[in-house]
């Protein structure tokens, strides 16, 4: 890296910058009558805020998001950890979470309110199908490209096969694990709002929907922009976990 | 012994702790690697395996760790056949392979972390060795934080804190640059005069293999065939210095070159 911490910091604030500049000269042309600028837009946050709105609708998106994220992270990571280390679990798998991965998913929330109501547990597996496949085949690759001179040194010095698994192969795959997991966690904020949208609406759904209804747009944007924030909040921290947890030798990079 | 005449008469021959019997590998596809190679590696000395690059080096001396499995032939060593590693050898890798997410002092206490030896004690093992190859102070550093030449240290001082009575090297000081390279040399012979080990060292340059070993292996193009047993006839007790001064040095350097050059195109 050229660029020092401080280099890096500046020009991640020149881009959020450039961001907010482009939005607010937008809402002030502007593009659309429906469309706010970034202050407009901030101080109906600040509203939405103030009534303490904004901070209940996220704890009820927060509900199904968290109860989805936990299982896919669970699911999705020991599956993908399977399919990487054994040949039938991966004959198995691998060929149907690359369907999954690709294929148009939100089509499936209709026939998921039809088994199961249009109530919480729809939602959850609204969460989990977006988020799935991109954890199972993020730690399928991690675990298949762990380094093999590695996993040859540890064999060397007569590292059983869990060992090898504990100490070399999940260590060495953990950042692309945890890729996945943030790709996964944006993929499930994702399915967490399509779900109020499309389900029932309650939470930030309810918040976008009823703004929109009542052609309030800045607190319409302001809801969106608060989900968007709060999920790019919980990817760093992920970030965070995953230094603090698995890789002690980034501590002083980051 | 071989059957391969010698260039040097050889002096009568130290127990062999490492056999290798007709030997063949050929890869899947179709490369073969190593054709019949039948060799001894006598006990407490440094061996050499020279070659041109590609010609099946790692491969025989991975077929020694019990890393690779061999087409045809067997490998013994202490006189028991070799199925796959064990704790007698210990590897010293071309690219170091240490694991980036664990120190200086992990990374050295790591075989004995897998053999099950309780922390305190060995990491009391690994501070020794760490200091013994010049790392002291650098136990908590990271693999990134060190030079090639610091890391290969590292690799060292991992296999040798297993204490394996055979060391199987294999192009360790390739990576590093002409200065760290001849200090490692250097050192490498005092380990050879202090530890009372084994010694199977993997090169491709012919004034490393001479400067360092007691004797040198020349294998041939692939596919590889054993094709002469050069002993440099320097006595050890010279100083390293004058090694590469010394008239028997410079022949042995010049026998090898003439040898050597036929498989040049
Ligand atoms: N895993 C492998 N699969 C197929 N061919 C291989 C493999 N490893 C080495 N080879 C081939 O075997 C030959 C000898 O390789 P190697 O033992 O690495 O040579 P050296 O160490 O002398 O340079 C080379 O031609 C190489 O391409
Ligand atoms: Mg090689």
């Amino acid at each position: 890296m050229a660029a020092g911490p401080l280099g890096t910091a500046a020009l991640r604030l020149a881009s959020v910058a450039a961001v907010l500049g482009a939005w607010e000269w937008a809402g002030r042309v502007p593009v659309s009558t429906a469309f706010p600028s970034f202050t407009t837009t901030m101080a109906a946050a600040w509203e939405l805020a103030e009534d303490g709105s904004l901070g209940r609708a996220l704890l009820v998106t927060l509900v199904p998001l968290a109860i989805g994220i936990a299982i896919s992270a669970a699911f999705g990571i020991a599956a993908g950890i399977a399919m990487g280390l054994s040949r039938r679990a991966e004959w198995l798998g691998l060929p149907l979470f690359i369907v999954l991965q690709a294929a148009p998913l939100a089509a499936l929330i209709p026939l998921l309110v039809l088994v199961y109501g249009a109530g919480l547990t729809a939602k959850v597996l609204t969460v989990c199908i977006m988020a799935v496949p991109v954890i199972v085949l993020n730690s399928y690759k991690a675990i298949r490209h762990a380094p093999a001179s590695l996993v040859e040194m540890g064999h060397s010095f007569l590292g059983t096969r869990a060992q090898l698994v504990v100490k070399v192969i999940l260590p060495a795959a953990s950042p692309v694990i945890f890729a996945g997991l943030r790709l996964g966690v944006a993929a499930g904020f994702i399915g967490a709002v399509l779900a109020e949208l499309l389900i029932s609406p309650t939470g930030i759904g309810d918040l976008i929907t009823y703004n929109q209804s009542i052609a309030d747009y800045p607190k319409m944007f302001a809801a969106i922009a608060a989900v968007i924030l709060f999920s790019v909040l919980v990817i760093g921290a992920l970030e965070r976990v995953e230094v603090a947890w698995f890789r002690p030798e980034k501590r002083d990079l980051a | 012994m071989s059957a391969v005449p010698a260039l040097v008469p050889a002096t009568p021959p130290a127990e062999a702790i490492v056999s290798v019997r007709g030997v063949t590998k050929v890869y899947p596809g179709g490369v073969e690697a190593l054709s019949g190679i039948t060799l001894d590696f006598p006990r407490g000395q440094l061996t050499t395996l020279l070659g041109p690059s590609g010609c099946g080096k790692t491969t025989l001396l991975k077929i020694i760790a019990g890393l690779v499995p061999a087409t045809s032939g067997t490998v013994e060593v202490a006189g028991r056949t070799v199925a796959g590693p064990g704790p007698e050898r210990a590897f010293v890798f071309q690219d170091f392979a240490l694991l980036p997410w664990a120190s200086v002092l992990r990374n050295v206490a790591f075989g004995l972390e897998l053999r099950g030896v309780p922390r305190s004690e060995r990491e009391a093992v690994a501070e020794r060795f760490v200091a013994q190859v010049g790392l002291k102070g650098f136990e908590k550093r990271y693999p990134h934080e060190l030079s090639g030449g610091m890391r290969q240290r590292v690799g060292l001082a991992r296999a040798l804190a297993v204490d394996a009575d055979v060391l199987l090297m294999d192009e360790p000081f390739s990576a590093v640059d002409e200065q760290t390279r001849r200090k490692f040399q250097e050192d490498l012979l005092g380990l050879v005069a202090t530890h009372n080990k084994t010694f199977i060292f993997v090169t491709h340059s012919i004034e490393e293999a001479v400067y360092v070993s007691d004797r040198v292996v020349l294998l041939s193009r692939r596919p590889s065939r054993v094709s002469a047993i050069i002993e440099p006839d320097i006595a050890r007790d010279i100083a390293p210095e004058r090694i590469r001064r010394h008239p028997v040095y410079l022949d042995t350097v010049e026998e090898i070159w003439q040898a050597l050059r036929q498989y040049l195109d």
